[in-house]
């Protein structure tokens, strides 16, 4: 059952054939054999799962909660606000931190019948591309344990590969959720700048970031979605959009679609196996009646520059709030306020964290502010330009999610600029505002999937679903055809016990 | 590299960011925010003459509501979020001497 994908589930449970219940019992079971060696969660709450899995059961039985998700259980990524529940963000300071405040994505995803069965690992405050630099210690990647689940939503993103979940909330700053998603084998969608209210998401890069959801299939994400977007007013970002009815675009037609193929994620840095898999799924696409050409921009190379001086920029002020009064760590010496200060932010952050405070409070230091922070804002306008015009005259714009497959543990710590550049294909579209997913579309030689990503224009969330959902069916299609088998199911290192046995 | 980070840039960064290095974490952030800064200035190839810097990708206009208060009533469940308190407040050291 646990293979499921959440709009299965979420149909049995409408049909009576199993409950809430039952599904949560079987997920928390999974969890608890699973952790000791994967390491997707930061806290499970078994005992409020099991309570609002009856509650929710009840309102089903009752005919009250009629939705697609009502009763599908689910995991969250630790940035994101539970009242009552711990919330770490990954990190030392906020080890205690139990929010009086639910995020409204999260509330959403409650009004529509989800049970809430813990808070996954990330990168401390999301600044990483590998969970390694998590306060709580690295997540293995579920489909062979010596290598890394990508990053920050690296715990989300392994927790729905491994059967943790059926699916999970991620948050995607620079990638945040497409590279984990890759890396993991899921499918991840981040969607367009304003359309999941950022309230109760403690702020990393907040012009940049997105909640989006991670699933099994393009389905459950276009479901997920509909059921997180909404127009807020406690966020002021927040867009009120023409249409929210995402799940209304999965049909299997993209005749006469334009989808351009991103040269410039083609060059030198690709993984000849990622770009050989990433060009096949451009066939496949073209093969499924899409007009497929190749296109150029000339600015992809200074979205990695551009990115880390505005996302360090926006972390040295957000997380300013961590001074030890008002909630998290406090450095237990110390001599006045200031030392105070210090002292609990010097302990409480961990490297990377303060690496980044630390460029950011350049970038806006006096002196510096126009040669970096505003020279990279302006340089951010010129790349939004180059997309509307691309958008122009294409529906998509299709390229490789990350240049590799999953590292191995502990690679990524020791080269930062190395780990920067990783995200080099997914901060434009954190850049220019638009909705982007990753899907697996094939695995390397070790075994390890390989994303392909899909960007569409602003508010254009239909068109990029429909695209990836037909690339999956006919994927799906032709790996049945070849009698392989269906390689979304995790396969785990021999570290993990066999799923007979669980 | 053409950017020297020196002691007297990281300890003016440390007061502005309240962060305290220790000895070879200060040769770290300065090593790291040189190969940093090297590779940032490629955005000077760039010309950016006449191009608005870009905070935000949608233009962002105040949202105005009727000013009505809402009282959330969770004092306590706030302070115990505190790592120190007394009598219903934030307890801080001493700010001013």
């Amino acid at each position: 059952m646990t293979e499921w994908t959440a709009l299965t589930l979420g149909k049995k449970i409408q049909a009576g054939e199993i409950s809430a219940v039952e599904a949560t019992k079987a997920t928390l079971e999974r969890i608890k054999n699973l952790e000791p060696t994967l390491n997707s969660f930061i806290t499970v709450e078994e005992e409020s799962a099991l309570k609002q899995a009856e509650e929710v059961q009840k309102k089903i039985t009752a005919g009250e909660l009629t939705g697609p998700l009502a009763g599908v259980p689910a995991a969250l990524k630790d940035n994101l606000c539970t009242e009552g529940i711990r919330t770490t963000c990954g990190s030392r300071i906020l080890q205690n931190f139990i929010p009086t405040y639910t995020a409204s994505a999260v509330r959403n995803l409650q009004r529509a019948g989800a049970i809430l069965l813990g808070k996954t690992n990330m990168d401390e405050f999301a600044m990483g591309s590998s969970t390694e630099t998590s306060y709580y210690g690295p997540t293995k990647n579920p489909r062979n344990t010596a290598y890394v689940p990508g990053g920050s939503s690296g715990g989300s993103c392994a927790a729905v590969a491994a059967e943790e979940c059926f699916y999970a909330l991620g948050s995607d700053t620079g990638g945040s959720v497409r590279q984990p998603s890759a890396f993991c084998g899921v499918t991840g969608l981040k969607p367009t700048y304003g359309t999941v209210s950022r309230y109760g998401l403690i702020a990393y890069g907040s012009s940049l970031e997105q909640i989006g959801p991670i699933a099994r299939d393009v389905a459950d994400c276009a479901a997920i979605l509909e059921a997180i977007a909404s127009h807020d007013k406690k966020d002021s970002t927040s867009v009120k959009r023409r249409d929210y009815d995402f799940t209304s675009a999965l049909a299997e037609d993209i005749k006469g679609m334009k989808i351009g193929v991103l040269t410039d994620y083609f060059g030198s840095g690709l993984d000849p196996q990622v770009k050989t898999a990433v060009l096949k799924a451009a066939e496949t696409l073209r093969d499924c009646g899409a007009l497929v050409e190749e296109v150029k921009l000339n600015l992809t190379d200074y979205a990695i520059p551009a990115y880390y001086v505005i996302a360090s920029a926006e972390a040295s002020s957000n997380l300013a709030r961590f001074d030890g009064v008002k909630y998290g760590y406090r450095a237990p010496e110390y001599e006045g306020l200031h030392s105070m200060y210090k002292r609990t932010r010097t302990e409480g952050f961990g490297t990377e964290v303060k690496r980044r405070i630390m460029l950011g409070s350049f970038v806006l230091s006096q002196g510096y502010y126009d040669a970096y922070y505003l020279k990279a804002l302006r340089a951010r306008a010129l790349i939004k330009q180059e997309f509307d015009k691309a958008f122009e005259k294409y529906d998509i714009i299709l390229g490789p999610t990350a240049p590799t497959t999953a590292p191995k543990l502990g690679e990524s710590l020791r080269d930062p600029m190395k780990m920067y550049l990783g995200d080099i294909y997914t901060i434009s579209a954190n850049l220019a505002g638009l909705p982007a997913i990753s899907l697996p579309c094939g695995k390397d030689s070790k075994g390890l999937p390989i994303g392909l990503q899909l960007m569409g224009n602003c508010f254009e969330e239909k068109k990029l679903l429909r695209a990836a959902y037909t690339f999956e069916r006919a994927n799906a299609a032709s790996i049945t055809e070849k009698g392989d088998r269906d390689d979304r199911r995790p396969v785990y290192g021999s570290a993990v016990p066999e799923r007979s046995s669980l | 590299m053409r950017h020297q980070i020196t002691d007297e840039t990281i300890s003016q960064l440390e007061n502005l960011a309240k962060l305290e290095l220790s000895p070879e974490e200060r040769e770290q952030a300065k090593k790291d925010m040189g190969e940093m800064l090297h590779y940032i200035d490629r955005l000077n190839e760039l010309d950016t003459t006449g191009t608005e810097p870009m905070s935000h990708v949608f233009p962002i206009n105040n949202v105005f509501r009727e000013d009505i208060v809402e009282q959330e009533n969770n004092r306590e469940a706030i302070l115990k979020n505190a790592p120190a308190q007394r009598d219903g407040s934030f307890q801080v050291p001493k700010t001013l001497e």
